[in-house]
């Protein structure tokens, strides 16, 4: 089942199934730039008068450049801020014990899955007591910390063989030396799963910046393109156009860093 | 904050005699070394267990402390212990909301799972351009749920959509997916089910690599079929990755949203709100925050309770290797 050549078949069905998988964003993307898609009632795969005019208006109509920028910001810094605080944490779960080193680590392991939702509404208030309803930082600082990453990079940790810092230990490195220079190296491919997984939530996140984000020129890209379907729901194309920009960066990254998702997400499945 | 009581009371420090490694400082003996073991543990610790604590835990406990008031979020509030609770379990729409969001689980759940794994199965035998189809069927997984919301409300455009437009060609008068009552969350739980596909091949597909070859060749031996062997030995040394898969699924899909708000905003005529869109429409429609809190706590016991069923229920079913 497993050793033999799979049939033509199945080679057909697979090849079927994938373009299933890539024909709604070829199909977004033909009708970005069918101008005033929608309206005719066949669909076209090649369209007639191929145009970049929905680019355009978006340009006009919203501050397109603008909320790129914003969603980009937010997730970079998301990234960098949990790649720090996740890989913290993860070296002492991994390499300094205490007692009840365990029982914080379940509290840890117990916070991914209290459901966003339940957090909403106080949430929305420590912002609001805080002054920062309508400000990237509110919309940042529940994301800087994850114990999802935290697990993640522990669990890489783990695997780095102790003898190693135990040499540097010898040689009179301290904590701080052995985690930067010896630990983190050795995790790179874990690193690198935390960036494309904390980038790619910060930059599809929808509920929060949704309901942290008023003046419209702040707002992210899910939250932007979700907004323009209810102002301009027969303007396909301008709709889509918003959506093949708000994919493509994340086709870039997830091309070059493929090989550590799939890595990193199959190592969350097995444990 | 643990981490700090903890070095205050001392035991693990560098002097603890164990004969676990226990990095550097170890072999020193002062207890000034002890204080500077503590400190380090609360400098590594503290930048993630405290935006933890007051995003997450500290939030949580509000939560609870606010569905027990009448709130719109800028007056004073008006303790109604229970009451919220007790409203929200008689009310028809929640338990509407309930409801679509199960028929929600039970329509997506089988849908991806099998989708999952027959292309996990596939991709796993010696097929064309393996890595690069393991790469297409993941892309939906990296796309934002807005976009795919969007793209798919588009395909099941009931007068302009694609999907009807096909099923004309072979004289099927398609449905009216998400303008009608009937068939608002069938288009829904296509759309999720066509996004997370590559998410659950993934995992299936790590599982399926980890099966030892020679069971298969036993089973060959033996005279077993291949249908025999999927049954037999691929299902079963699958237990503990399907066993990850439902119980994320389930968590999950009591938590669907994204999708609902993009594709239908909970209709036509409520026939797919779900329980966070009610929260939603709750706390920031209608400013009853008191209750779209009890609403949230009652999600969070729900989730609970099923993920602790499941867990208590895995000796059933689930083999570790």
């Amino acid at each position: 089942m497993r050793k033999q050549r799979p049939s033509i078949t199945l080679n057909i069905l697979v090849l079927v199934g994938a373009l299933m998988m890539v024909f709604p964003f070829l199909w977004a993307f033909v009708t970005s730039i069918s101008p005033g898609a929608g309206l005719s009632a066949t669909p076209q795969l090649i369209p007639e008068n191929p145009s970049l005019s929905a680019y355009a208006q978006l340009l006009q109509r919203l501050p397109f450049a603008q909320i790129v920028l914003n969603s980009l910001i937010l997730a970079i810094l998301t990234a960098v801020f949990q790649l720090v605080t996740s890989s913290l944490a993860a070296y002492v779960f991994s390499r300094m014990p205490f007692k009840g080193r365990n029982a914080v680590f379940a509290v840890y392991l117990a916070t991914m899955m209290i459901p966003m939702q339940v957090l909403v509404v106080p949430l929305f208030v420590e912002m609001k007591s805080l002054g920062l309803i309508d400000t990237y930082l509110g919309v940042l600082m529940p994301g800087i910390a994850s114990a999802f990453g935290v697990f993640l990079l522990r669990q890489a940790m783990n695997s780095v063989p102790q003898d190693l810092d135990q040499a540097a230990t010898l040689d009179g490195a301290g904590h701080f030396r052995i985690f930067g220079l010896i630990v983190l190296p050795l995790v790179r491919p874990a690193l690198a799963t935390l960036t494309v997984f904390a980038f790619l939530n910060s930059w599809n996140s929808f509920l929060w910046p949704l309901i942290i984000l008023r003046t419209p020129a702040m707002k992210t890209l899910p939250v932007a393109l979700a907004g323009l379907q209810g102002q301009y729901t027969t303007q396909w194309d301008i709709v889509m156009a918003g959506s093949v920009v708000s994919v493509l960066p994340m086709l870039a990254l997830y091309i070059f860093t493929q090989k550590y998702i799939i890595q990193g997400v199959a190592g969350t499945g097995l444990k | 904050m643990t981490a700090l009581q903890d070095s205050r009371s001392g035991s693990p420090g560098p002097t603890a005699t164990t004969k676990r490694y226990r990095g550097p400082g170890i072999r020193r003996k002062a207890t000034g070394n002890r204080l500077r073991y503590g400190l380090t543990v609360a400098v590594f610790l503290m930048p993630s267990a405290l935006p933890l604590l007051f995003f997450t835990i500290i939030p949580m406990f509000s939560a609870f402390w606010i569905s027990l008031n009448q709130w719109n979020l800028v007056g004073p509030m008006k303790w109604v212990g229970l009451g919220n609770y007790g409203k929200l379990i008689g009310d028809p729409g929640t338990q509407g909301a309930f409801l679509h969001t199960i028929y929600y689980i039970v329509g997506y759940l089988p849908l991806v799972y099998i989708g999952g794994l027959a292309i996990a199965l596939a991709l796993n035998s010696r097929i064309r351009g393996r890595s690069m189809m393991r790469g297409l069927y993941f892309l939906p997984v990296v796309t934002s749920w807005i976009v795919v919301a969007l793209v798919w409300r588009w395909l099941l455009n009931p007068s302009t959509g694609i999907v009807n437009w096909l099923l004309g060609l072979i004289g099927v008068t398609g449905p009216g997916w998400w303008t009608d009552p009937a068939w608002s969350m069938p288009s829904i739980i296509v759309a999720s089910a066509w996004k997370d596909l590559g998410f659950v091949m993934v995992i299936l597909l790590a599982g399926l690599q980890a099966i030892p070859e020679d069971l298969y060749e036993a089973a060959t031996v033996d005279g077993a079929g291949r249908w025999r062997r999927l049954f037999s030995i691929t299902l079963p040394m699958l237990s503990p990755s399907t066993f990850f898969v439902v119980v994320l699924s389930l968590i999950n899909g009591f938590q669907v949203f994204d999708q609902v708000y993009a594709m239908t905003g909970g209709g036509p005529n409520n026939s797919s709100q779900v329980v966070v869109e009610q929260i939603y429409d709750l706390t920031f429609r209608y400013g009853r925050a008191g209750e779209a809190s009890a609403l949230s706590w009652l999600l969070f016991l729900f989730i609970l309770v099923i993920t602790l069923i499941q867990v208590r229920g895995q000796k059933k079913w689930v083999h570790y290797a």
